[in-house]
């Protein structure tokens, strides 16, 4: 009866189980979001991974403890950061003669396999920190008390 | 000659300097880095709308990522979305420094360099929208545009909280446009495999297209005329502006009434005239008969209403009503002259609400409301921007000398070349109708007696002109714009908006 009521913080199961999981859900987000250049996946879908890691690190603990590991700040940087990056990408190609965005300008002139696997990357990089960083945003703002 | 990669940085330059605003600058550099950006932008923009006038074919193309067109996005401008680039830059290079006091009003200022950072993200959107010919890049950008409008919108919350209630009903109807864009969009990939808008009209003018899937593209046609028409805000879709209008900060009026529609009105006249093509949209489905009832219904209904408001901001969210139907029926009438009278009734309304928004936002500031009860005499208090809202009122009429006379002209004369003298006279009562509540803020403006008593809620106020350099200024500026166009002075852009219409309904035989 009490288990019920008790938090899940103090449920050894749970918090545990949440222990072990979260490292991995990030380190295959990452891996999705590094991977969308060649096979599946890809910024979008790795970006809502790892923000599941900082969901169930939530639901464990607990709204106030995560904000403080990751306060709203840093999420509205990184959102805009990741926009940046895949910008920034763009403008790197233009100062180095190429279009906006032609990754094939981006790395040694001979080597466009290379280059457009960089570009894509990076580009990919951007979507997904942008993608972690709006999720968490919108779980905040949902779960919050509506304070913002 | 222009650089090549011009096009690109039109979008580009306000996308990095948006995102900068919001991670690394706070309180007025914010707004000093947005002002920067859009003065930036109409460098560049003047600088592509020259090379357009230049370049071979009067089409300058730009392929992003180096792919090549169809296959690569590709951005496309000729006469008609440079005319509009550059109503939409200089209404973001006038309007960002007027906004300034308004927005700090508004605001709190831990939030500024966020308001400042959307706002260059809004005109990424609406640029993005003008210059692209992909598609699905309308698309995204549509989206880019309405996500950051409406939370323009919502900014207004700190003065007046009907700003969520009215930012909330403008996302539910822009998100429904949104989606009847792009299933009509997605249609159209389905029938001609292009999402490239010069490769679509090419391939839907194949007899065999038209034959095998002419269903479907009807749907589509269907789909993207109800979605455009909700992101214009043509009669009956017009449910969300004047809420929207009338509960935002008053420079977000300025920048949206001045901004976002007319894109909506572009977007209308690229995928009716050219992607669909004037012959599948007007001669063979009744679009025009359609758009000229819901114009002349937005004219009068919009005129009629704007009439009953008392509150300043709601008075000219109607008059946008009725002038968005000014801009349909010239698009509805598909004559060369009825699109460059559309054309420049774009560009005259951009000027004129831009202009009118701002002296509201100088009223505002000095009275925390603007209220035709309250306009008593301000005509010797705040004698400029009294000006300005008087000329702009004029401009709305169509008086000559006033550049809406001279839309209004080329609109009653493409109606009357093809006999369809009731739109003419639509056209006529709808300014009689502006007539009438024009006169509702111009004549307390000026012919109040002497000593009328200051209005209430102006204790602190003194009775004194607005800050001029900061706020007066920039609506002075867009009034002598409008003005210049009346006079006869705006060559150059109704040469543009005339080689425009001529681009898209080319002289054959008349209709």
């Amino acid at each position: 009866m009490n288990a019920e009521r008790r938090p899940l913080e103090e449920q050894v199961v749970v918090r545990k189980t949440a222990k072990l999981l979260i490292p991995f859900v990030v380190v295959f987000g990452v891996y999705m979001v590094t991977h969308g250049e060649i096979g599946p996946g890809g910024g979008f879908q790795g970006g809502v991974v790892i923000a599941a890691a900082y969901f169930l690190h939530a639901l464990v603990h607990g709204l106030a403890e995560v904000q403080r590991v990751i306060p709203r700040r840093v999420t509205d940087a990184l959102a805009a950061l990741g926009v940046l990056l895949y910008a920034g990408v763009g403008v790197a190609a233009l100062l180095r003669g190429g279009r906006f965005l032609e990754y094939a300008a981006l790395g040694a002139p001979g080597d466009v396999v290379a280059s457009r696997a960089l570009g894509m990357t990076l580009v990919e990089l951007g979507v997904g920190v942008t993608v972690a960083a709006t999720m968490i945003t919108i779980f905040n703002e949902v779960v919050d008390d509506g304070e913002h | 000659m222009s650089h090549p990669d011009v096009p690109a940085l039109v979008v580009v330059v306000p996308l990095l300097t948006g995102l900068l605003t919001a991670l690394a600058l706070r309180g007025r550099w914010a707004w000093a880095a947005a002002t920067l950006s859009s003065w930036l932008v109409l460098a560049l923009v003047l600088d592509l709308a020259l090379a357009v006038q230049h370049a071979p074919g009067g089409v300058v193309s730009y392929a992003l990522g180096g792919w090549a067109p169809p296959v690569g996005i590709e951005y496309r401008v000729d006469r008609l979305n440079a005319f509009v680039l550059v109503v939409v830059a200089v209404m973001g290079a006038v309007v960002t420094p007027g906004a300034r006091l308004g927005v700090e009003a508004a605001v709190p200022a831990d939030r500024l360099h966020l308001f400042w950072g959307v706002w260059q993200l809004c005109q990424v959107g609406l640029l993005g929208i003008t210059i692209t010919g992909d598609a699905f890049n309308v698309y995204v950008l549509l989206e880019i545009g309405s996500l950051t409008t409406y939370t323009l919108v919502a900014m207004g919350k700190h003065r007046d909280r009907r700003a969520l209630t009215a930012a909330f009903q403008y996302l539910v109807m822009g998100t429904v446009g949104a989606s009847f864009l792009l299933v009509g969009i997605g249609y159209l990939l389905q029938v001609t495999g292009t999402l490239n808008m010069a490769d679509m009209a090419a391939r839907l003018l194949e007899p065999e297209t038209a034959r095998a899937s002419g269903r479907t593209i009807r749907a589509a046609f269907s789909l993207i005329a109800a979605g455009v028409c909700l992101k214009m805000a043509l009669f009956p879709a017009h449910t969300w502006l004047p809420g929207a209008y009338a509960h935002a900060p008053a420079p977000v009026s300025a920048l949206l009434a001045s901004t976002a529609t007319k894109v909506g009105v572009y977007v209308a006249i690229r995928f009716l005239y050219g992607i669909f093509g004037r012959e599948l949209s007007f001669e063979r489905l009744p679009t025009g008969p359609l758009l000229l009832v819901c114009a002349a219904v937005a004219i009068l209904a919009g005129s009629l209403l704007a009439c009953r408001q008392r509150d300043l901001k709601r008075l000219l969210a109607w008059s946008s009503v009725a002038q968005i139907g000014y801009m349909a029926l010239g698009v509805g009438l598909a004559s060369k002259a009825g699109l460059a009278g559309a054309l420049l009734h774009l560009l005259q309304h951009a000027l004129v609400k831009g202009a009118l928004f701002l002296a509201v936002g100088a009223l505002v500031w000095r009275l925390g409301a603007a209220r035709t009860d309250d306009l008593g005499g301000l005509g010797r208090r705040m004698p400029w921007t009294a000006g300005v809202l008087t000329l702009g009122m004029l401009g709305l009429v169509g008086v000559p000398g006033t550049a809406g006379f001279v839309s209004k002209w080329y609109l009653v004369t493409a109606a009357l070349e093809q006999g369809l003298w009731p739109v003419a006279v639509v056209v006529l009562v709808g300014s009689l109708l502006a007539a009438a509540y024009a006169l509702k803020v111009i004549e307390p403006l000026w012919a109040a007696p002497e000593d009328l008593p200051p209005p209430a809620g102006a204790a602190a106020w003194g009775g004194r002109e607005s800050p001029f350099s900061s706020l007066v200024l920039p609506g002075l500026v867009l009034s002598a714009l409008s003005l210049g166009l009346g006079l006869g002075l705006g060559g150059p852009a109704q040469g543009l908006a005339l080689a425009a219409a001529e681009d898209l309904v080319p002289a054959r035989g008349g209709p």
